[in-house]
Order: C-alpha cells, then structure tokens, then sequence
C-alpha cells in the first residue's frame, strides 16, 4: 500500500475503503466503571442494539479492534495499562472517551488518585460527556465516529500527524 | 520363573514406569485481568499454575481506588451522596441509604414514614437492578450469552421506574437528610406492579434456562465450597454468606430504619456453599425484593416526604456507625463528624472487599476454568472493592 503511504490514494477508492471500514468498526470491551454498565446496556441489550450501526462488540483481543470505548474513570495505577491497551491495536484505531471521568475526571477531579481524563495518555476522538451517559448517548457518540471515518483521507491520516478535534 | 513371579515382576516393572512417566511439570504465573470480562471490571488476579491447577492466588486491588474516604472530607454532607452513588453502580439507590441514615441518627431527626416506605421500595428496586445482572452475567462467564440479553432487557423496565421518581437510571442522588427529594410520580405505582410481574416472568426463565440447565450444575455444583465458619471468619456477608447455611440478614436481625421488618417476608438460604448455592439464593432473593416492593406499594402511608431540618445543614459533633444489607452484602458508614459543614471522616464498609479477600483460600487448588465460575459467583463490583 505504497500509495496510501505516500498519501496518493485515488479518491474513488477513499471513499469506498472509507464507506466499507465505516460500517465494520469492531469495538473492544474495554469497561472500567459505572459506565461500562451502560456501554453494556447500549451493546447487549436489545433496546438499544448497537449492531445495527455495523458495530461489532466482540473481538477477543485488542490486536482485532478498531475502536475502544474508554468507559470509565482511569486511575493512575490503571493509565499504563490503558496505554498498552492502545498500543496494541493496529492503525487505523479510534478511541470514544465515554462519561466525565474519561474526559477531564468528573467528580474526582480533586481526588489524588484519579487520572483527570484519559487524553493524557491517549488520543481522544470523541467525547461523550455525562455521568454516566445514556445508552443513546454513546450510540449518538459512534454515529458522529462514523460521520468522522465517511469523511477521512486516508493518506492525510497515515502521515502520522494526529488529528485534533474541534 | 513361576507365573507369581512374573506377574509380581510385570507388577514392579509398570509401578517403576509410573514412576518414570510422572513428569516434572514447571510452575506458570497467569494473570487474570487487570482487562478481564469476568472480573466486572478491573481486578487483577495473580494465580501461579501447576499444570491446570492453581497453587496460589492473589487479588491485587486498587486499580479502581478513587479516594471516596478522603474526597468525603472536602464535601459537605449533601453533596456526599453523590460521590457514595457510585460506589456499587449497579445498585446506586443502596448506597445512599446508609449514609443518610447515619447522618440522621448525628442530626437526630428521622424521616417520616412515607419517606422511610418509599426508601425501602426503591432500596429494593436497586437490589432487583443490581442482582438480575448478575443472573445473567453469571452465565455469559460460563459460555452460555443469552441469558445476559434477558437480563439487560428486563432491567430496563426497573431502571425506568426508578428514573421516573428520581430522575437518574444510574445515580439517583434522590436521598436526603430527612427524607426524600420528591414524591411519587402520578401513576408510579400501578406501573411498578406491571414491571414487577415482568421481573417475576424473569427469574422462572433464569430458573429454567440457567438453574436447571445441565451443563451449568456441572459448573457450578461442588465448586468453590465455602464452610460457614471460614465464611464467617472472612467476613463474607449478604448471598455469599447465605448460601453457606448462615441466616443472617440485616434487614430482618437488625433495626436499620428502613420498613423491612413490618413486612411478611423470607430469608433465603442454601446448605451447599458452593457456586451453585450463591446463583439459587440470589435468584430467590430477587424474587422476595419483588415480594417486599409489592408489599411496599399496597402500603405507603399518606404524609410528607421531608421532615424540618435546616436548609444549610451542619451535623453535630458525634459519631455514628450504621450498616445496612445492600444487594453486594453488609455496607456500613461511621462518620465522625466535628459540628461542621463537611465530616471530619467517614470510613466506607464495603461488602466485595470482604467477598473478594476469601479468594486466595478459596481458589487454592481448583481448575483454570473454575476460576472463572468462582470469582463470578463471588459477585462483587469493582467499585466497592476498591472504592
């Protein structure tokens, strides 16, 4: 894939990776705290569903996943795990930030123990604020991924710069 | 060489094979977790293998600590509750509870009777929420992935007549000194009646497709047996303790302020001590909570909600230890309190700390797999763990 490399791709064929790796996002579990309740309620649970937006909530291993929802507050014993976590997924990765604890601490933002916001250690596409947010909120959270992937160069990603959300 | 003597030799030569073909086998550490779906969250067990079998566990704890006891420090008495929300996420309403009371006892003020009923509905409610995900997690640890579908759509249905009084699916924050926020919503209670006979509905199915199901008694049945001495030397409390044969529950032994002992209702529990013991006692414990909520609602008295206490509250000096029986086990809160806006320190009893600490005596010498069914059956949430 010289061409995606050197940021060449044509873009007919951007548009068709980007249309086809839109609807295949598979989604490691990744539950921390009260939050992975409600990512849970939003993945498993009939009300909500999450498959039909072409999300797949079950890969075994990091190293399958192209998204992790951080869902949960991050501590400062768990940040490095966290980090490898990410480290050990294949690029293109995307990470959803879910509940006020992942974004900047939430209550615990006085607490000594507390990592304020999990974009210290990892980059953050989307935050979905709440404490914690509504099953509709975090699907709301991965449309807005989708709508994000539908319109990305992937040459422009692969340059290694990271991208900043506005 | 007579025929005894060759069968004797054959005899000695098979035994010296046995022997030879024992292998050495090399110890392996094998973490479970920090990343683990059967641990709820962030536990991380330290288990050192011989072969299949575990010689040694260790729970190592902390990855979820969020310093609830020190931030209590830094916030007055209101706005604690909000922070002891989230200590067990499932049952939110639970945790609430005991705090209050406690600080009501220092305030000596006490909640009027429609706010203790009401308390007592939702306590129960929060139980329901919290005990029908274990119903159903229990078995997705053991390979089986539908039951949690029934257990999340069911759920919904007791999350949204809590939100319908409190507001909040998860963190309610609906408790005060002196009473409640609010009052029922119009039509609350005939609604919970229908989500009750749902629940109902729920636990015949759990029965049937998990309870009775073969392959699931062959995983649980016999397995991670806990004598009710060792039990009760580790501190274990609520289901865990219950399904070891001891009759112990708060809510009936103990005046915890609540409306549980003016009801008709019953303590379950199971002579076996062993996973399978802890799935039936919850199961069945759920079944009584929709007994006590019903109970409830035919019930609660007319009256206020709030009794008089002072908008700014100031709790004075004292100290005040209450414990109730949340859905985890007992959860206990001593504030020590200097007649100021914030408590000078309030020390959190948690039920899964307690749970948890029996692993390393209980895991020793099991099966990979049957730690999985073990440490499910324990049912403890990380953030009470750690908290």
């Amino acid at each position: 894939m010289g061409l995606v490399e050197n940021g060449k791709l044509p873009k007919p064929l951007t548009a068709l990776l980007n249309v086809s790796r839109k609807y295949s996002l598979w989604v490691y579990q990744w539950g921390l705290a009260c939050c992975a309740i409600e990512m849970g309620a939003a993945f498993a649970s009939p009300r909500y569903d999450v498959m039909r937006l072409g999300v797949i909530p079950f890969p075994a291993s990091p190293r399958q996943a192209d998204l992790v929802v951080v869902s949960g507050t991050v501590t400062d014993k768990m940040a490095p795990a966290v980090k490898r976590l990410y480290e050990q997924m294949p690029d293109p990765k995307y990470v959803i930030s879910m509940g006020s604890c992942a974004n900047c601490g939430g209550p615990y933002w006085d607490s000594y123990s507390v990592t304020k916001g999990v974009d210290q250690i990892i980059p953050v596409d989307v935050y979905v604020p709440g404490c914690p947010p509504r099953p509709e909120a975090l699907l709301e959270g991965i449309v807005l991924l989708q709508e994000r992937i539908r319109s990305e160069d992937m040459g422009e990603r692969w340059n290694g710069d990271p991208i900043v959300v506005s | 060489m007579t025929d005894t003597q060759q069968i004797a030799y054959i005899a000695a030569q098979a035994a010296d094979a046995r022997v030879n073909v024992e292998l050495e086998t090399e110890g392996m550490t094998l973490n479970i977790g920090p990343q683990h779906p059967a641990t709820h969250g962030t536990l991380r067990i330290i288990v050192r293998l011989d072969g299949e079998r575990v010689v040694a566990a260790e729970p190592v704890m902390g990855y979820m600590h969020r310093g609830y006891e020190k931030l209590a420090e830094v916030r007055t008495y209101p706005q604690v509750t909000t922070l002891v929300n989230r200590i067990d996420w499932l049952g939110s309403f639970a945790n609430e509870v005991p705090f209050i009371l406690a600080a009501e006892r220092l305030m000596e003020v006490e909640a009027p009777p429609r706010a203790r009923w009401i308390r007592t509905a939702l306590f129960e409610l929060s139980r329901i929420a919290n005990v029908i995900l274990f119903l159903g997690d229990m078995a997705v640890q053991l390979g089986a992935v539908t039951p949690v579908f029934f257990a999340f759509r069911d759920r919904e249905f007791v999350l949204n007549q809590i939100e319908a009084v409190t507001g909040g699916r998860f963190h309610p924050n609906f408790d005060r000194i002196g009473g409640l926020k609010d009052d029922l919503p119009k039509g609350w209670i005939e609604e919970t009646r229908g989500v009750l006979a749902r629940i109902r509905t729920f636990c015949d199915e759990m029965e049937d497709l998990v309870a009775g199901n073969e392959i699931f008694e062959a995983r649980t049945r016999n397995i991670g047996v806990v004598p009710a001495d060792i039990g009760l030397a580790y501190g274990l409390s609520g289901a865990n303790i219950r399904a070891s044969g001891v009759d112990w529950d708060l809510r009936r032994d103990s005046d915890m302020g609540l409306a549980h002992r003016e009801l008709d209702w019953k303590v379950w529990t199971h002579p076996d001590g062993d996973s399978f013991a802890r799935y039936w006692v919850r199961l069945q414990e759920v079944r009584e909570a929709c007994t006590i909520v019903e109970q409830c609602l035919d019930g609660i008295p007319s009256g206020p909600v709030m009794a008089k206490v002072p908008r700014i509250i100031k709790v004075p000096a004292g100290e005040a230890y209450v414990e109730t029986e949340n859905p985890l086990g007992v959860m206990g809160y001593y504030i020590v309190s200097k007649g100021e806006l914030v408590p000078y320190r309030v020390k959190i009893r948690s039920a899964s700390f307690n749970n948890v600490s029996i692993t390393p005596w209980l895991l020793e010498g099991v099966y990979v797999p049957d730690v999985i069914s073990i440490l499910a059956s324990l049912y403890f949430i990380l953030g009470d763990i750690d908290r």
